[in-house]
């Protein structure tokens, strides 16, 4: 059927902010959705409350709503553009459910809307465990023995029935949130109580454990005529068990032969056919390793993390197809975009093999329960392509960003054999290199296999490495060049080579990579789109396109752009954002572009983004052997976050031209000393500050510029490892901390702490000339993470001299660090005062945000300033940009109930995974839409509701206010001994409850009454989850219970609680037209 | 031991010897599924082919011998980038090295795969031979390189049938109600079993079995099977073919035995640049509108322009280039597809056509 023509107006639904188990990938589906509706000349209305992605830009969609995703908005957004259709399936689980909430509201019928693409029904049947379950059964096709239970009772009942150890899992939550595996029925009723509660109809699944089974799953898409193709197979490396965000992933299915894998497949088909979906779906499937028993794990009827990957890993565009049946097309009718001359409906082949590596936070969360399990904790991955096992896994590990450049984990070593065996127990983010470790000592494949039940073939491959990497070590100084080429063959770096062999020279000259292409048919067919992967064979496919290329069209000014590699806390999506929108200015600007990016999830890589795509490492070897081959002009680092950043050395280091803001800017910026000439030669001020390096250099210093003190190691700007220090034991503690993990080589860094306002500037510059597009103001003061802190654009609390201020030093800075680009800047305000925290010249995580408030294309200037063209000649004026009619603000948003035993409390590391923006004409109103938006459900208090207050000393006087707000709320509260003290004090009648250690009735039990609203926890010290304040906070995170642990946030949320506004009063904002 | 793969243009590629050493010759085809390798070896249809995995890794899962679709490797040689010394499932019995050397199969390794295919795109599947005795791009070697490449030049394939039919007749499922007679051009065991588990009773006659043979056996169906090679290669079997299918009966033929049936009735065949190898060829089925994933393996295609229409339609063409994959014919009680229905390896949906081809036996039964 050709595309159905009455089909003229859509809505689509995205997937808000980033949190663990729904990333970057829906901005990829999204934003390739709402251009393929483009391109059929249908207007797109969408509607996403995260502005960090590409897909709520003003060129993606017709109209944009960066609006809470509540059913309420949604609703006023079809009110106000009519739409004639809904796009429910692209948006990710959270696009999905409230798709269906509207479809089961009879809304849509009502008002002669259509769901594309999936009906309730279809829905239902593959997500309500029940129906699923009949569904299977009907097919034949085996499922997991298990029952649907409504109450811990019966939970009980069938774990009994089944035996266990069993799963569980809540129905209708993304990410297996809620679920998990238990051993014995005490676990069961801790993780079933806690499934019940989280699963929006109250239902979790009990079933039968099977884990050890080999996971596969299969990318299928079907169309309206019934056409049926599998895009890719994919097995985990880790069994059925852990989750597969959180498995190690590889592409195509590999230890399956043609029975099991045509068994599965046709399976898979079977199931699509029955569920009649139109459109991607992926199934998952367990199988026995030693017999044809299978089961149905999961249906997914929509794009999912797993279809991004199967688009990458086979060049096959799922979301653009998905999105062209939706609208009425066929498989037969739609083209193979990468040949050009074939039909999408065949199946993509591969000669190669992928690896998907998760990029787990631990490294962020120390006291994190780091354990895996049926409950997705990886906040990104990485992909990789390689034409062996080898090299993808040597790709991938060293594009996870842990500094690793083997599978060998230095910490390891230290475990004896007995110990390391004992470990493999353990299921968890360092298992792979643990059983890496275990093959290198040679630890039999069978005691190996017998605990991870990894499959022999994957230990096979990984002995392979070890005994290379073995032997690279034991070749005492006298490597042979065989050697060495083999070493490269499967992914070693020179550096890494020199490094096991201990030598400084490599025994003939350095093999660079030739690159393949991605094809999707094996080269079968000539390909016209170049996305290529590095491989150390001979053949260069690159190099012979590019000739050819040249040879045709002539040579464009080429640039290289870096992307910024895995998701992760403190790099997001905003930084592919910013990629993305670099690459579509230098195009504009006649320039060729070439995209090296590792990360499965996001649209810089998407092969028609960029002139050509290198899907491989961001290591400073991958970038050299990418640049060998295309010859670039120059290269861009300052948009792919730290990731491209860390490149700008090494640029420099080979003579490759930095398009904008040179090396050693960057440089000058991040070393302390440089930076106090800086800020001297600048002429700007900042807090009173020592550097020290002993505990008595500590006390002596923090007497001298007086208490509190903002204290951090000098190795890292950024917030890392930053604490405030309100007293001598904090800063004894703090220095007892730090001497422990870090080599004191690195001073610490002491400095006076500014009790004022955190403000942060994006400017564009030209090298003479700046523009600021607006200051932003942070909610939470200084020492909570710029990216955790609700952030407002305009300033709400700046006196006009500080703006001011803040916009000269910033154009100092520009000028003298030589910015042409993006520079960020951070301010701490205390009344007209101004100093300097930090500097970035590259651009930062608020870049899209602001970029889209204020309507100046930031990244497309600074781009057009990093070709040499002047902000005089752009139409946007230089200095303070006119501030927008409408306030933004900018609230976090957290994956605490992923991530067990991790401190909800704010500080001054990063925690936060994503965002979402609140639109509106005041500042209220725009603080009560992001509110809303990021989950905060602002209640009002019933008879017996209370809240909880238990907050640190230094907090108390500022936490009264609230107290008494809360209390004429209506609201009984509660407070721990020494808070409950300070309120009754201060007239606010507050009663005692007693803390997480003391007897019951304690604070659990009010807690678990149902009663309480909001809890506010702030502690002098957090981290440790043996704290009671931190078994508290996590305790609120499981029941669900919002609790605020920042004081600035909590006069916001009671500033909305106690507002009179309601969120229908407040206008949506089509942002699109904003500026136009 | 090195191994060394020489292309009639005279390219060579280095590598080193997998199985067996010593010289084998054939017509060099890449084949792109990512599963099936062994089916595929074992299938007789791919006797006098040297065939290259675009696969870099194959036999991951080793090899057994409930998956053989013979009884032997029929291809001449196999090219591949890498082979696993090391293989992972329940089933395997043997690595594909230990398949290989059992079969005598001459292969080679650490060939950069995916650059041959590159070349047999651009260039057309072409001749080639795999050795360990030389090096054909030494200097030294000149003579023997020449030697080999005459050789090469004159290599075909045109006695395949003969060597890979049966020699003799079989039953299979004795108590099978309807009774199939196939003509065995070099089927795979699963195109039997296609049969037998829908209740045929299954005859399976040499290639060259003469139509009298067939109509004695009293057959209610005839399938004339997959094979290696063109009709062009076979008259005689295509000159009984003419008579078997005036026999009347109900018919199906796959793979040569499409081209056969066409050749029989007059339309010719054309040699296809590099042919269609792999497990996910589309085919549209033109009376549905809908499209299958097929699994595939054939050089040579009808050319349906030339394709009388008394004579019969096309009813399936390949979605990705137009060439034709299926006929039904109106001069006979006949209808015949390019590629492999009966799979193993690669995608099972069209084994349905097995259903349709019974339903017109018992058609016809009915009718009697």
């Amino acid at each position: 059927m050709p595309r159905d023509m009455s089909i003229k107006k859509v809505l689509v639904i995205g997937s808000g902010p980033i949190i663990i188990g729904q990333a970057a990938e829906f901005d990829y589906s999204g934003t390739q959705a709402c251009r393929a509706l483009k391109a059929e000349g249908i207007e797109t209305v969408l509607l996403n409350s995260n502005p960090a992605t590409i897909m709520t830009d003003p060129e993606i969609a017709d109209h944009v709503y960066i609006e809470p995703m509540t059913l309420e908005v949604v609703k006023r957004i079809l009110d106000i553009e009519k739409p004639d259709s809904v796009l429910p399936n692209l948006g990710g689980q959270t696009g999905l459910n409230m798709s269906m909430e509207l479809a089961r509201s009879g809304y849509l019928e009502e008002h002669g809307i259509r769901l594309l693409a999936c009906k309730p029904e279809t829905i239902d049947r593959a997500e309500d465990r029940e129906l699923f379950k009949e569904t299977m059964d009907k097919l034949n096709q085996p499922s997991i023995p298990s029952e649907v239970v409504e109450n811990m009772e019966d939970a009980l009942r069938v774990a009994d029935e089944i035996g266990y150890p069993i799963i569980v899992r809540p129905a209708f939550t993304m990410g297996g949130t809620g679920g998990g595996i238990c051993e014995t029925r005490e676990k069961l009723i801790e993780i079933g109580t806690n499934g019940l509660r989280l699963s929006p109809i109250h239902q979790i699944l009990v079933e039968k454990c099977i884990s050890g089974w080999k996971e596969i799953e299969f990318e299928v898409m079907r169309d309206s005529k019934g056409n049926a193709i599998t895009i890719c197979s994919m097995e985990n490396v880790d069994p059925v068990g852990i989750h597969t965000g959180d498995s190690v992933v590889v592409a195509p299915s590999q230890t399956l032969t043609d029975k099991e894998f045509q068994m599965l497949r046709t399976a898979a088909l079977d199931i699509i056919n029955e569920l009649g979906i139109e459109g991607g779906c992926n199934c998952q499937f367990a199988l026995k390793p030693d017999s044809f028993d299978y089961a149905v794990i999961e249906v997914n009827p929509r794009v999912s993390r797993s279809s991004a990957l199967a688009s990458k890993a086979t060049g096959y565009p799922i979301a653009k197809v998905a999105t062209k049946i939706a609208i009425g097309y066929t498989l037969d009718e739609i083209r193979n975009d990468v040949t050009g001359t074939t039909s999408a409906c065949f199946e993509p082949t591969v000669d190669y093999i992928v690896v998907k590596y998760p990029k787990w936070p631990f490294d962020k969360f120390v006291y994190a329960d780091k354990s895996l399990g049926t409950q997705m904790m990886a906040t990104g991955e990485v992909m990789s392509i390689g034409n062996s096992f080898e090299l993808a896994i040597m790709k991938a590990v060293t594009s996870i960003e842990l500094g690793m450049e083997t599978l060998t984990l230095n910490t390891l070593a230290e475990l004896d054999n007995d110990a390391l065996v004992e470990r493999l127990h353990v299921q968890d983010a360092e298992r792979m290199f643990c059983v890496y470790e275990a093959l290198k000592r040679g630890i039999s494949h069978e005691v190996i296999y017998n605990i991870t039940k990894i499959d022999w073939w994957f230990l096979d491959k990984m002995q392979h490495l070890a005994d290379l990497e073995l032997g690279l070590a034991a070749c005492n100084g006298t490597l042979t060049e065989a050697q060495y080429k083999e070493a490269k063959q499967y992914g070693f770096m020179d550096k890494t080579i020199k490094r096991l062999a201990q030598i400084e020279e490599l025994p003939c000259e350095p093999l660079r990579a030739g690159y393949k292409m991605v094809d999707t048919c094996a080269a079968e067919f000539a390909a016209s789109t170049p996305y290529f992967y590095s491989t150390y064979d001979s053949d260069n496919e690159a190099a012979n396109f590019l000739e050819k290329k040249e040879a045709a069209e002539g040579k464009k000014k080429k640039i290289l752009v870096f992307g910024s590699g895995p998701i992760r806390i403190g790099q997001g999506i905003e930084f592919d954002y910013c990629s993305v929108h670099c690459v579509w200015t230098l195009k504009k600007h006649g320039c060729e572009t070439v995209i090296i990016n590792n990360n499965p999830e996001t649209v810089s890589t998407d092969f028609d983004t960029g002139d050509r795509l290198y899907f491989d490492p961001l290591t400073p070897e991958s970038v050299d052997n990418v640049i060998a081959t295309e010859k670039p002009d120059a290269c861009v680092v300052q948009f792919g976050g730290q990731t491209a950043i860390k490149l700008a050395k090494h640029m420099d280091e080979i003579g490759m031209p930095i398009l904008g803001t040179p090396a050693d800017s960057i440089d000058e910026a991040e070393d302390r000393e440089r930076f106090d000439e800086l800020l001297e030669r600048c002429n700007i001020p900042r807090a009173p500050g020592r550097t020290v390096y002993t505990l008595e250099q500590a006390l002596a210093a923090a007497e001298e510029v007086g208490l509190p003190v903002l204290m951090r190691p000098s190795y890292v700007l950024g917030g890392q490892n930053m604490i405030v220090a309100y007293t001598k034991e904090d800063v004894i503690e703090y220095m007892g901390v730090i001497t422990a993990h870090v080599d004191m080589d690195h001073p610490v860094l002491l400095d006076k702490y500014i009790t004022g306002r955190e403000c942060e500037v994006d400017a564009i510059c030209d090298g003479t000339d700046f523009l600021v597009p607006g200051v932003m103001e942070q909610v939470e003061r200084t020492g909570v993470h710029s990216g955790d802190s609700i952030c407002v654009y305009p300033t709400q609390h700046i006196s006009r001299k500080a703006i001011e201020t803040m916009v000269d030093y910033t154009g100092r800075f520009a000028r003298e660090l030589k910015v042409v680009g993006l520079v960020n800047v951070q301010y701490a305000v205390a009344g007209d005062d101004v100093y300097v925290i930090e500097v970035n010249p590259r651009s930062s995580r608020t870049v899209p945000y602001i970029s889209k408030v204020t309507g100046v294309p930031m990244v497309d200037l600074a781009v057009r300033c990093c070709l040499g063209e002047k902000l005089a000649d752009m139409g946007y004026g230089t200095g303070l940009y006119p501030t927008a009619p409408y306030v933004a603000v900018k609230v976090p948003v957290f994956s605490f109930e992923k991530l067990h035993g991790v401190d909800t409390q704010f500080g001054p590391e990063m925690k936060s995974t994503g965002e979402v923006l609140g639109i509106a004409s005041s500042y209220h109103d725009a603080l009560l839409k992001g509110m809303v938006a990021a989950g905060y459900t602002l209640k009002t208090p019933g008879k017996a509701s209370c809240c909880i207050f238990t907050v640190k000393d230094t907090d108390k006087p500022e936490f009264l206010d609230i107290a008494w707000q809360m209390r004429d709320m209506g609201y009984k509260l509660y407070g721990t001994a020494g808070t409950c003290a300070w309120l009754n004090k201060h007239m606010i009648p507050c009663n005692l409850v007693r803390p997480i250690s003391g007897e019951g009735p304690n604070i659990v039990d009010l807690l678990q009454s149902g009663l309480v609203d909001y809890v506010f926890s702030t502690s002098a010290r957090g981290r440790d989850p043996r704290r009671d304040s931190v078994k508290l906070r996590r305790k609120a995170v499981e029941l669900s219970i919002p609790c605020i642990t920042a004081v600035d946030t909590a006069k916001s949320l009671v500033d909305c609680l106690r507002s009179d506004h309601e969120m229908k009063k407040v206008d949506l904002v089509d942002i699109a037209t904003l500026h136009r | 031991m090195n191994a060394y793969l020489l292309l009639a243009n005279g390219m060579v590629f280095a590598g080193k010897s997998l199985g067996c050493p010593g010289t084998t010759l054939g017509e060099v085809i890449f084949s792109t599924g990512v599963v099936g390798f062994q089916e595929g070896l074992t299938d007789p249809a791919s006797y006098g082919a040297l065939v290259a995995q675009t696969y870099p890794m194959v036999g991951n899962y080793g090899m057994n011998d409930e998956d053989k679709e013979s009884d032997s490797i029929w291809a001449n040689g196999i090219i591949v980038r890498e082979a696993c010394h090391t293989p992972s499932n329940f089933r395997c019995q043997y690595t594909f090295e230990e398949f290989l050397k059992a079969n005598g199969t001459i292969g080679i390794y650490g060939v950069d795969t995916r650059h041959l295919t590159r070349i047999l795109r651009e260039n057309g599947s072409m001749n080639g031979a795999i050795t360990t005795e030389f090096d054909p791009a030494d200097p030294a070697c000149a003579d023997r390189r020449a030697a080999l490449l005459a050789q090469i030049e004159n290599f075909n394939a045109a006695d395949a049938v003969a060597k890979v039919t049966c020699k003799e007749a079989a039953v299979y499922n004795e108590e099978g109600t309807t009774h199939v007679v196939m003509l065995d051009y070099g089927t795979k065991r699963n195109t039997i079993r296609c049969l037998t588990k829908r209740g045929c009773k299954v005859t399976v006659l040499p290639a060259f079995a003469a139509a009298e043979e067939v109509a004695a056996l009293q057959p209610d169906g005839i399938l004339l099977s997959a094979g290696p090679g063109d009709a062009s290669n076979v008259p005689e079997i295509v000159e009984n073919a003419k008579a078997i299918l005036n026999l009347g009966k109900p018919t199906f033929g796959i793979g040569l035995g499409h081209l056969v049936v066409a050749a029989a009735a007059g339309v010719p065949t054309i040699k296809m640049k590099h042919g269609h190898h792999g497990a996910n060829q589309p085919v549209t089925d033109l009376s549905s509108g809908r499209t299958y994933i097929t699994a595939q393996g054939h050089g040579y295609a009808v050319d349906s322009e030339k394709l009388p229409a008394e004579v019969g339609t096309v009813a399936q063409v390949n979605a990705n280039d137009g060439s034709c994959e299926g006929i039904q014919y109106k001069c006979w009680n006949c209808f015949t597809v390019q590629f492999n229905p009966e799979a193993n390896g690669g995608p099972k949906e069209t084994e349905f056509l097995f259903d349709r081809f019974l339903d017109n036996v018992n058609t016809a039964k009915e009718a009697k």
